[in-house]
C-alpha cells in the first residue's frame, strides 16, 4: 500500500504487486471492482498472512497474483513484477499463454479454498503427482515416471504422509487432513518459490491445524520459498507469519510486521478483529463482536469504507477516505502503515486498550 | 430417575457449579446413559460412540469437544433423537426416549433441537427464509394463516439478528452469507420454543467476527431463555468461552477421557490428550504463538476405528505412555479430584 514499488527499480523483491485493481464482470455492461489499488512487496523467504472477512476480496487478490481468475474476472490495473528463478523479472499481468504455463507450479504455486475437497475422485494421489510434472516440466527437464514417484514420496514424507499408503490411494480414502497435507506436497513439487495458500486450515480440528502449522513452518526452513496465505484466522496468522496485511472491502488497510499488527494496530478494523478471536489463556478477556457485516462491494460507502461499523468514526471519516499512513519505516516491505484517519490518534490505540 | 440404567462410570459430579447455587444445579434436561453406538463399514464394523454419559440441564452449557471423527456428530445425534443408539439411553426430563409413545415423543423432538455443523447444507435451498423458519410451526398446526406465519417469523428473525426482519423473509439460501444461514438455522430451532439446544460445530466455518456474534446470541438463549445446550466444537478457546460457567467432556475415539468443570479443564487440563488440544491452539498473539513449550503427540494421524489400539485408545499416540498398563489395558474414567479422567499415569498421582 505505501507505494515504494512504483519505482520500476529492482529491490530485490520476489514479489512486487503495484496499484492492481480486479474486477468480475457483473453484466453486460457492468464490471465490479472488487480489488482496489493494491500494491506490496514480498521479499524473498518472507511469510505474509493476507487477513479480512469473507468477501473482502483476498481470494481473488491471490487468483489475480498467478492469473488464475475465473473468465469472468480481469486484472484491470497495476503492475505485478516477479523475479524468476532466472533472475529475470517479468510482468505476471503480460505473461504469454505459454509462459503462464511455466510460471505456475515452477515459480509459483497455490493451494486453493476448500480444494482438499476437490481432488479429482477417480484418481489416486499418484495420478495427481504424475499429472502434474507431465503437465508443468518443460522438454528436456521431464522426469520418467519412476523419479517422478520418487520425488513425490520424498514431498509427501516430508508432511509427515506415509507415501506407501497416501500414493496409492484414492482421495476419499485419506482424511481432511491429510488431502490438504497431500494438496500441499503437491503444491511443492516443482519447488516454486512462491506458495499461495487459501484458508489453509478452516474447517479442520485443531490438531489437524497444528500439525499443517508445523509442517509448514518446517518445509519454509528447510526450502526456503515465500509464502502467502490467506486466512481469516488470526491465530494461525499471528502462528505463520513475518508481515500481516489486512483487507477491507477490497483494499490493504493496514500492513506491518505481525508484531505490528497484534501489538500496536493502528486500525479500528484490525484492531477489533484481533478482539473478536477467543482465547485459551490469558485473563478471562471476553472476545468482542463486530457489528454488522463487510459493505457490497459494489455500492461502498464514501470516505472510509470502514466507518459505518467503526466505533471510533467521526463526522469526516465519511467524507474522507484514509489514504495510507506510513508509521513506521523499515526496509524489506516491512513498514508499518495504516489507512485510517485517526491512525496517529495514540489514546485510541494506547497499550493495552487492545487486548489485555 | 435413573434406576432404570446403570452407571458404567462414576458421573462427572457438578458440585463445583452445583455448589454455588447457579443453574448447574436444576435436574438435567438431557441426559444420556452408557450410550454407544456401532457401525457397519465396508472396511469392518466400528464403534463410533463407546458408552457415553452426560447431563444437560437448564440454562447451562454442556461442550463435547475432541478432534474430527471421534463421535462427536454421532453423539449429538443421538442425543437429538435423529440417531438410534445400538446401546444405552437416553432420558428427557427422566423419562427414556426409547419408551416414549408417539406423542411424547413428538414433544421430545420439539424440546431438543438440533443445529447443523454447515450453514451451506442446513437450509433447503428452494425456500424462503419465512417458509423455512416456519416450517415447523406450520406442521405442527401452531400458526393459523400465511400473515400469522410471517409475523412469527420476522419475531424469530429479530431475536437472532436479522434485522430488520423483512428484509430476509423472502430471502433464499444462496443470497445470503453463511453467518446469515446460520442465524436462520438457529431461528428455526427457535421457533420450536426448544429447551435443550445442540448445536454441532456451528461455529466452525464461520469468520471470526460472525463466530462471536453468533455465540452472543446463543449465549442469550442460554441465559434469557434458560436453553441448556449441548455444544459441540474441535475448539477448546471456543469452549472456555461458551462453557464458562458449564462443563467441558473431552472425545476421543468414541469415549469421553476428561470431564469436568470448564475453566478446571482448560485452565489445568491433565489428559495428555486434552493437554494436547489445549497446546495445539493458533492464540492471536506471535509471542505467545511462538514461545513455550509445546506438547507434542508422537502421531497426528487418529487410528484406524476398524482396528483400534489395544490398552488405552490414545496409547499410540501419547507421549506419556508407559509399557505395561498403558497398551494392554483401557483406563477406566474415574473421579479424581475435580474432574473425571480416564489415563492410567495421571490418576495415579
Ligand atoms: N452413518 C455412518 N456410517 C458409517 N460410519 C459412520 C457413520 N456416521 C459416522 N461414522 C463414523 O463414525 C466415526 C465418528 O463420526 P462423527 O461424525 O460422529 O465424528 P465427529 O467427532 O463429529 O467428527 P467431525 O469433527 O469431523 O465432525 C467416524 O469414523 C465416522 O466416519
Ligand atoms: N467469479 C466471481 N464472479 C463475481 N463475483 C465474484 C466472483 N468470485 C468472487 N466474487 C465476489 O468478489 C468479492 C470478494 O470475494 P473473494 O475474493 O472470494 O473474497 P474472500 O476470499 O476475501 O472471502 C465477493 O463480493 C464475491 O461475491
Ligand atoms: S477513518 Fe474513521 S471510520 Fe475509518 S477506521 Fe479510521 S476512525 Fe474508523
Ligand atoms: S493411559 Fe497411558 S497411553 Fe493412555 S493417556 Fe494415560 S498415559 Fe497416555
Ligand atoms: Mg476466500
Ligand atoms: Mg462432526
Amino acid at each position: 500500500m505505501t507505494d515504494h514499488s512504483t519505482t520500476p527499480e529492482d529491490t530485490g523483491a520476489l514479489l512486487s504487486v503495484s496499484g492492481v485493481d480486479i474486477g468480475y464482470r457483473t453484466g453486460r455492461r457492468t464490471e465490479t471492482t472488487i480489488v482496489r489499488d493494491v500494491s506490496l512487496d514480498l521479499y524473498p523467504g518472507q511469510s505474509l498472512a493476507l487477513v479480512g472477512e469473507s468477501g473482502c476480496g483476498k481470494t481473488t487478490l491471490g487468483l489475480g497474483l498467478l492469473r488464475l481468475l475465473p473468465r469472468t474476472g480481469r486484472i484491470s490495473a497495476g503492475r505485478i513484477l516477479f523475479r524468476r528463478k532466472d533472475g529475470r523479472r517479468v510482468d505476471v499481468r503480460t505473461l504469454g499463454k505459454e509462459e503462464l504455463r511455466r510460471f505456475r507450479w515452477n515459480e509459483a504455486a497455490m493451494v486453493f479454498q476448500g480444494a482438499m475437497n476437490a481432488f479429482n475422485p477417480v484418481l489416486r494421489i499418484e495420478d495427481h503427482f504424475t499429472d502434474t510434472f507431465r503437465a508443468h516440466e518443460s522438454g528436456r527437464g521431464r522426469r520418467p515416471r519412476a523419479r517422478i514417484l520418487e520425488r513425490s514420496a520424498e514431498l509427501l514424507e516430508m508432511l509427515h504422509l506415509d507415501p506407501a499408503r497416501v500414493l496409492r490411494a484414492h482421495p476419499h480414502e485419506l482424511s481432511g487432513g491429510m488431502r490438504q497435507r497431500a494438496l500441499i506436497a503437491l503444491a511443492l513439487a516443482l519447488e516454486p518459490q512462491l506458495l499461495i495458500l487459501d484458508e489453509p486450515t478452516t474447517a479442520l480440528d485443531v490438531l489437524t491445524q497444528r500439525a499443517i502449522v508445523e509442517r509448514l513452518a518446517e518445509l519454509r526452513e528447510r526450502l526456503g520459498f515465500s509464502m502467502v496465505f490467506i486466512t481469516h484466522d488470526l491465530g494461525l496468522a499471528a502462528e505463520l507469519s513475518d508481515r500481516v496485511a489486512t483487507m477491507y472491502a477490497g483494499r490493504l488497510i493496514e500492513t506491518g510486521t505481525t508484531r505490528d499488527i497484534f501489538h500496536r494496530p493502528r486500525h479500528p478494523y484490525t484492531s477489533a478483529l484481533i478482539n473478536s478471536v477467543p482465547s485459551v489463556s490469558g485473563g478471562r478477556t471476553l472476545p468482542e463482536s463486530l457489528p454488522g457485516g463487510p459493505p457490497s462491494l459494489a455500492a461502498l460507502p464514501p470516505g472510509c469504507s470502514f466507518a459505518p461499523r467503526c466505533a471510533h468514526a467521526l463526522d469526516r471519516c465519511s467524507r474522507t477516505r484514509p489514504e495510507p499512513e506510513l508509521l513506521q519505516e523499515r526496509d524489506r516491505g516491512m513498514s508499518h502503515a495504516a489507512a485510517c484517519l485517526r491512525s496517529t490518534d495514540t489514546a485510541l490505540f494506547a497499550e493495552g486498550a487492545t487486548r489485555d | 430417575m435413573t434406576d432404570r440404567t446403570l452407571r458404567t462410570t462414576p458421573p462427572p459430579a457438578p458440585e463445583t457449579t452445583a455448589a454455588d447455587g447457579g443453574p448447574a444445579a436444576a435436574q438435567p434436561v438431557l441426559t444420556l446413559r452408557g450410550v454407544r453406538r456401532e457401525f457397519d463399514t465396508p472396511r469392518g464394523r466400528i464403534s463410533a460412540v463407546a458408552g457415553v454419559d452426560l447431563d444437560v440441564r437448564p440454562g447451562s452449557v454442556v461442550c463435547l469437544v475432541g478432534e474430527s471423527g471421534c463421535g462427536k456428530t454421532t453423539t449429538a445425534r443421538i442425543a437429538a433423537g435423529l440417531t438410534a443408539p445400538s446401546g444405552g439411553s437416553v432420558l428427557f426430563r427422566g423419562r427414556d426416549v426409547a419408551a416414549m409413545d408417539k406423542r411424547e415423543r413428538a414433544g421430545f423432538r420439539r424440546s431438543v433441537q438440533y443445529i447443523h455443523q454447515d450453514p451451506y447444507a442446513s437450509l433447503n435451498p428452494v425456500r424462503t427464509v419465512w417458509s423455512t423458519v416456519t416450517a415447523g410451526l406450520r406442521r405442527h398446526r401452531m400458526v393459523g394463516g400465511r400473515a400469522e406465519a410471517r409475523g412469527a417469523a420476522a419475531e424469530l428473525l429479530e431475536r437472532v439478528d436479522l434485522t430488520p426482519a423483512e428484509d430476509y423473509l423472502d430471502k433464499y439460501p444462496h443470497q445470503m452469507s453463511g453467518g446469515q444461514r446460520q442465524r436462520v438455522a438457529v431461528a428455526r430451532a427457535l421457533a420450536m420454543n426448544p429447551q435443550v439446544v445442540i448445536a454441532d460445530e456451528s461455529t466452525s466455518m464461520l469468520d471470526v467476527s460472525i463466530r462471536v456474534s453468533m455465540l452472543n446470541t446463543l449465549g442469550r438463549l442460554r441465559d434469557e431463555l434458560g436453553v441448556g445446550f449441548l455444544f459441540i466444537t474441535h475448539d477448546l478457546a471456543v469452549a472456555r468461552y461458551f462453557a464458562w460457567e458449564g462443563e467441558v467432556a473431552v472425545m476421543y475415539l468414541g469415549r469421553v477421557v476428561e470431564h469436568g468443570p470448564t475453566p478446571r479443564v482448560v485452565g489445568d487440563p491433565r489428559h495428555p490428550y486434552t493437554r494436547a488440544l489445549v497446546s495445539a491452539v493458533c492464540e492471536p498473539d506471535p509471542d505467545l504463538a511462538r514461545g513455550g513449550e509445546r506438547f507434542r503427540l508422537r502421531s497426528a494421524d487418529v487410528p484406524d476405528l476398524t482396528d483400534p489400539p489395544p490398552g488405552c485408545d490414545f496409547h499410540p499416540r501419547c507421549p506419556l505412555h508407559e509399557a505395561g498398563d498403558c497398551d494392554t489395558v483401557r483406563p477406566p474414567l474415574v473421579r479424581h479430584r475435580d474432574r473425571s479422567l480416564s489415563c492410567h499415569v495421571v490418576t495415579r498421582g
